[in-house]
Parts: structure tokens; sequence; C-alpha cells
């Protein structure tokens, strides 16, 4: 089962090898993480999926907890919460499809970040399904670079008594 | 004011009586401040590795943060076992190491070793300082990170140039915004537990190390015995409960006793205080005890249902929790008493005896059994790790916590003698510490008798010599069809002389009827003494748990050959 888990840290250096450490060696394998720091200084959130049942996250995020920099933990996939991921697509484009491209990423909301004589740079984002789709429907034209910022994910707002 | 300086100060602000260590290129100015500051006894050993025992003894023996000292590069990768085998055990300790000054970081430069690196899953918590100001938040934090909450070894790595540098002193608060030791307080499955409790008709208490740490033995007397429920300990909990007493069941687990295994896989409640369920301790985890109700009481919420599910647990410091729910049960009576259950556990008792055989060969048992009894079983022992340490645990009986010192969790060969140079000076009373060793470990730490007789320290090594790795060769003999693949030395140290040339007295017992007069010896000899036990070679640990099985999937001296 896929597990997403929001850490909150303080941003040290060495916080990122103690939290993928703690992980790897109760033998899961990370399938994403993404870290940056937020708005208050000297504060980071990670946002790090993996693959395990319910117990093993659960026993993650004690494990987490336990490290001195780590502020809070949340298990976001056992409950609801939006995911995002953004992609940088570099793909060719010559001057004779490059309307006929364009036209097709539109679908996906996608922007243009660059332009060149032989391609385009594509900015996606949305979650891995759609951005899997999206380079899906960009391979026949050729994709030169591609690069993913992994997931970041949050808990959603809901309503009240709602 | 340097950096230096400054770090002494911050030791002896923590009240630091004792550090263990060697000098070396990255830390010279650390010690030439504690030269002129003379701020604690410094304890010049022979390997680092032994800096982090004799700290690591010396933590377990007071209860106190222990500290050991050591150079950047090679002297830091030495430590390294000494805190893992902290870390597995929960103990309290502060690894101060040099590291190349910052401008050389990263150069691998002479003596360089990225030691946060290569410590951080061993670590509670590790510190790098890049600057003179940080001193002061750093050495203060890490022991108090040390020592509260689950306690752990937490490692303090500083560049020389730091150590050089000036700075200002100024004291602070200190606080870190994830850690909070008392914030996983959960007491709300009290009236649940105390309902299992009152139910329970053959409940048993399993004692961790936890109670040790705590310093809950007294709380854990008054519910054994308020409630009549019989006590087995893991090898941590040794001295968690007087092993004298009626109620006591001994140590459990892989070498437990009979009475202890017996009573967990019979019992339909098991109160685990205090303890993290080692397999060690309870064999195989999806099978251990699945009939009975667990309760399980832990400080540390990541050890509740990591190793086995509990049906119902409380978060806290064991002694605040066993005060709670002696509250709780002040009330509570027992309607059908025990007398049964008590009953049954009695002739369990009755069936491990050891026949203490005063003439021919030594055997072990009888060596430990008389250490025992000489000493009235208040010594301070620690042990080395494999068979001597299971027959120090099963016949050397522990009256408090504290007195008996040994590496459960990471099993460390040569653990013992450095640890009780470090134990005997958390001792004030001088009394003997004895450590009672193999051949396999004893060789591994040996050059630390160096040290204890340069500081004239009572550790008394019972050597019980069977010239081979006596554990894994028992394996081999159960498991492995006799083939004793690299167990047997083929010619043995003269342990005498070495003994004698590292300024210990030694000698060498061969006969059960020498054992008694050669401790008695011992005790009254003053400072470091070896005594070469050869016990038979063959010599086994029995019962023995079928490794990878449940406690009642038992060997025994009896059931040997009919397996």
């Amino acid at each position: 089962m896929r597990q997403v888990i929001s850490v909150l840290t303080e941003d040290h250096p060495g916080v990122l090898c103690r939290i993928v450490g703690l992980i790897f060696r109760r033998g899961y394998n990370v399938e994403s993480l993404s870290v940056g720091r937020i708005g208050e200084t000297g504060i980071s959130r990670f946002t790090i999926v993996f693959n395990g049942d319910r117990e093993s996250a659960r026993q993650i995020m004690s494990q987490l907890r336990k490290l001195i920099e780590v502020i809070d933990v949340d298990i976001l996939s056992q409950g609801e919460f939006v995911e995002r991921e953004l992609s940088l697509i570099k793909v060719n484009a010559k001057s004779q499809n490059r309307p006929e491209v364009l036209q097709l990423v539109d679908v996906f909301r996608s922007r243009v970040v660059d332009v060149g004589e032989e391609g385009l740079v594509l900015e996606v984002t949305g979650n891995k399904e759609k951005i899997n789709a999206c380079i899906k429907v960009l391979s026949p034209y050729g994709i030169k670079e591609l690069v993913r910022s992994g997931s970041v994910a949050m808990r959603r707002v809901g309503f009240n008594g709602g | 004011m340097t950096g230096a300086e400054m770090i002494l100060r911050c030791l002896e602000l923590e009240g630091v009586e004792v550090a263990f260590g060697i000098p070396g290129g990255a830390v010279i100015p650390i010690y030439d401040e504690l030269y002129k500051r003379k701020s604690f006894k410094h304890v010049l050993v022979r390997h680092e590795q032994s800096a982090a025992h004799a700290a690591d003894g010396y933590a377990r023996a007071s209860g106190k943060v222990g500290v050991c000292i050591a150079t950047s590069g090679p002297g830091s990768t030495n430590l390294v076992t000494g805190i893992a085998t902290a870390y597995m055990d929960s103990v309290p300790m502060v690894a101060v190491v040099g590291q190349v000054a910052r401008s050389f970081m990263g150069r691998d430069a002479f003596q360089e070793t990225d030691i946060i690196g290569l410590t951080l899953p061993i670590v509670k918590h590790s510190f790098k300082v890049s600057s003179v100001s940080e001193i002061y938040r750093v050495i203060r934090g890490a022991f108090y990170i040390a020592k509260t909450g689950r306690p752990g070894p937490v490692l303090i790595e500083i560049p020389l140039d730091v150590q050089r540098e000036e700075g200002v002193w100024r004291e602070e608060e200190i606080s870190f915004k994830g850690y909070n030791p008392n914030g996983f307080v959960s007491l709300d499955d009290i009236p649940k537990a105390v309902e299992f409790m009152k139910d329970a008709e053959r409940p048993v208490i399993l004692a961790g190390g936890g109670i040790i740490i705590s310093g809950a033995t007294r709380e854990l007397l008054a519910l054994a015995e308020k409630l009549e429920v019989p006590v087995a300990t893991s090898l941590m909990g040794k001295g968690a409960f007087p092993e004298e007493h009626r109620l006591s069941l001994g140590m459990a687990g892989m070498h437990g006793t009979p009475a202890a295994n017996k009573a967990l896989c019979e019992a339909d409640l098991i109160i685990a205080v205090g303890l993290r369920f080692s397999d060690r301790s309870v064999g195989k985890h999806e099978k251990f005890a699945t009939s009975a109700k667990i309760i399980h009481m832990d400080y540390d919420p990541a050890e509740i249902n990591k190793n086995v599910k509990a049906h119902a647990y409380l978060i806290g410091d064991a002694k605040k929790t066993l005060k709670e729910l002696l509250e709780a049960v002040s009330e509570l009576k027992l309607e059908k008493g025990r007398k049964e259950w008590l009953e049954k556990i009695v002739s369990w008792k009755e069936e491990f005896k050891i026949e203490l055989e005063k003439s021919g060969p030594v055997r072990p048992w009888y060596v430990i059994r008389s250490a025992w009894e000489l000493t009235k079983g208040e010594a301070l022992v620690t042990t080395e790790v494999g068979q001597n340490q299971m027959w120090a645990a099963l016949y050397y009986k522990v009256k408090g916590p504290r007195r008996f010192i040994t590496s459960g969790g990471l099993g460390t060969m040569g653990y013992g003698l450095p640890a009780a140079m470090g134990a005997s000076l958390a001792d004030p009373s001088g009394k003997p510490v004895l450590n009672i060793s193999g051949d396999g470990s004893f060789m591994m730490s040996v050059q630390e008798l160096d040290t204890c007789a340069r500081y004239n320290l009572p550790v008394k090594v019972l050597l019980l010599n069977n010239r081979s790795l006596g554990m894994v060769r028992q394996w081999q003999e159960l498991f492995f069809e006799k083939r004793y693949s690299e167990t047997i030395y083929s010619r043995e140290p003269d342990y005498v002389a070495l003994a004698r040339s590292l300024g210990a007295q030694g000698w060498t017992v061969s006969e059960a009827s020498q054992v008694r007069d050669a401790i008695e010896r011992a005790l009254e000899t003053p400072g470091p003494v070896v005594i070469n036990f050869v016990i038979p070679q063959e010599e086994k640990v029995f019962p023995m748990m079928v490794p990878g099985t449940t406690l009642d999937n038992v060997i025994t001296q009896e059931n040997l050959g009919r397996r």
C-alpha cells in the first residue's frame, strides 16, 4: 500500500540523512521524497512516499518522532489529502508539429516555460497519474529530458459538521 | 575564552566526575585544558572502544551519563562499537570526538572521517559544532538529550580550530523544538489493564531494563506482591526484581529458566514493563504467548506493537506508570487467589536444580555459584558475551538494580572488562567488580588489564576458559552436525603470564576443589586479578530454546540425545 507521510523538521544539515536512513534501514524503499523550507524560518517540510502497510507507516511515524529535529509527523494516507507533483518535460517539437504538441498538452493544463528551435520545455503539475498520462502522450514526439519533483502533499481542510 | 575552555567548563557544569579516552591530534586543545583545569578524573585507556565501553559501564552502574573522548578519524571510528552497544541498551553516554580543522574538512585530510555519518543509525542524536558560539548549547544539550526520555548515546564532533577559537562564554536555556522527553504519556488504558489483572488466573510480569533505568524496582516489587504475580525478567531486566524472592522466576528467553519460560507459555496475562520484546527474550514474535492478553508498558511509544501486539498499553516512565497502576489496584481484592498457579511455578523452579560437583573438572556454574555465595550475591558483576554471559545470567542471582551489567542488545564481545573498569569507578565503595568472561571475549579487550593496573581498579576476571568460541561451538554441535568451523583455538595464551605482564595478578584453576579458595583469594587481593578457570571444552548452556521457535521448544541436557 502506498503510504504518504508529512514530516515537519528543523532545517539542519543532516536531517535528510537521519530521516532517509531511518526508513531505509527498516527495509522500505522510498518512492518519492520532496523537501523545502516553509514560511517560518528554520523549518522544513518533507513529503515522503513509500510502500508499506498501515502498521509499518505507524511504526515509521513513531520512529521519526523520536528524532530530535523532527517537530511533527502526520500519516496523510490514512485520511483525506491532496497531492501534487511538478514535472518539467523537454520535448521535440519543431515548427511543423509544434501546434499539434501545444494542443495536446493543453488537455493537461500544461504551460510552456521555454522554447527553442528544436523543441519546448513544458511544466505540468498534478497527481502522479496525470503526469504519467502527459508523458505517455508526448512520448511519440521524443522526450529529450524529464524531471519530476516527487509528491508534495497536504491534509484536506474539510468542513465542520460536513 | 577558547573553545576548549568552554568545553571543559560545560563538562564541569554537568558534574562529570570521570571521562575515559585517548588524546590525539584533533583533541589536544581539550586535553591541554584538562591539564590546566583538572576538571575531572581522566582514565587513559588502551583502545578507544574500551573508552566507550568503560563510559557505558560507568553509566549503567551509576545511572549518570558516561563520557568518552577520542580524536578524529581512527580514534572516532574505534568508538563505534561502544556507541552501538550503548544505543541498543539505552545507556546515557556523551562521546566527544575531535575533527580536522574546518578548512581541511572534505579534503580527505589526515585523520578525517565522517563520524557523524558513520554513527547516524546508532546514536540518539549527534551534533557537529561549526563555531565556538555553539559549544555551550551543544554540550549542555547533548547531556540533556542523553539522560532524558529513553536514554541513549549522543555524539559531539568538534573541529580542531573551533577548540582553539576565541569566543564569549554565554549561558542560555537549552531546549529543542521537536524534543519533549515527557511528551508521550498515555495512561488511558489503566482501567482496561486493571480489568485484565482482575480476571487473570495465570498472570506473569515480564520486566525489562526500563525498570532499572527509571529506578522503579520498588514499585515493581509492590505490584508483584500486591497481586501475587510471579516476575520473569529479560537479560537487561536482571536486577529489576530480587531474584531470590519467592515470586521471582529468573530470566526468560533463549537461555531462560524453565520456570520463567513455562510460566510465559502458560500465562493468560503478561504484564510487560520497560521491555521491547527482543527475540532473545520471547522467541518468535508471532508465536509468543498467543493465548495470553498482553499489557505493554514502555516509555517509548515506538515500542508499542513493534514486536508484539499489545491488548492494552501504557506509555510513560515506568516508575510513574507503576505508581498510577498501584493506585488503581489498591482496592482490588483477588477473589480466587493464585494458589494453584504459584504452586505450579514452585514445581517448575524445583525442576531446575544443578549438581554442584565439588571435585573433578571445573564446571562453569560451580564457579559462578561459588562467586555468588562468597560475595553474598552483592557483587557488581559484568559479563562478556556468549556462554559466560548466559551462565552468569542463570547462576548469579541479582538482588538489586545496576549490579549486573551486560551487553544485551548488541551482544558485544570484549565489552565486559572495560565495562568493569567503568563500573568500578562508579562504585565509591571500592568493592571488587567481577567480570565473568570467556577466553574468546577476554582476548578482545585484554589490553585493558593494564588500565586496571595503572588505576589500581579491583576488577576480578573469572575467566571460564574452554579454548574455543563456546557459544558458536555449541550451535555447531547442536545444529551443524559438529562441524566446528573455526571455533576451536589450536593454542592458547599463558593467561597467568599475560595477566602479570599487564600488571595484574593471575593464577590457573583446573580442579573443582580449588575453585572457592581461588575466588576468595582474588576477592582479598587488591587490584586486578585474572583467574583462569580451565573448564571442559564441550560444556554447553542449558536450557536452550531452539532458535527461531517458541519458549516451550527447549533443549536440555536430558533431552539432548533424543533430538
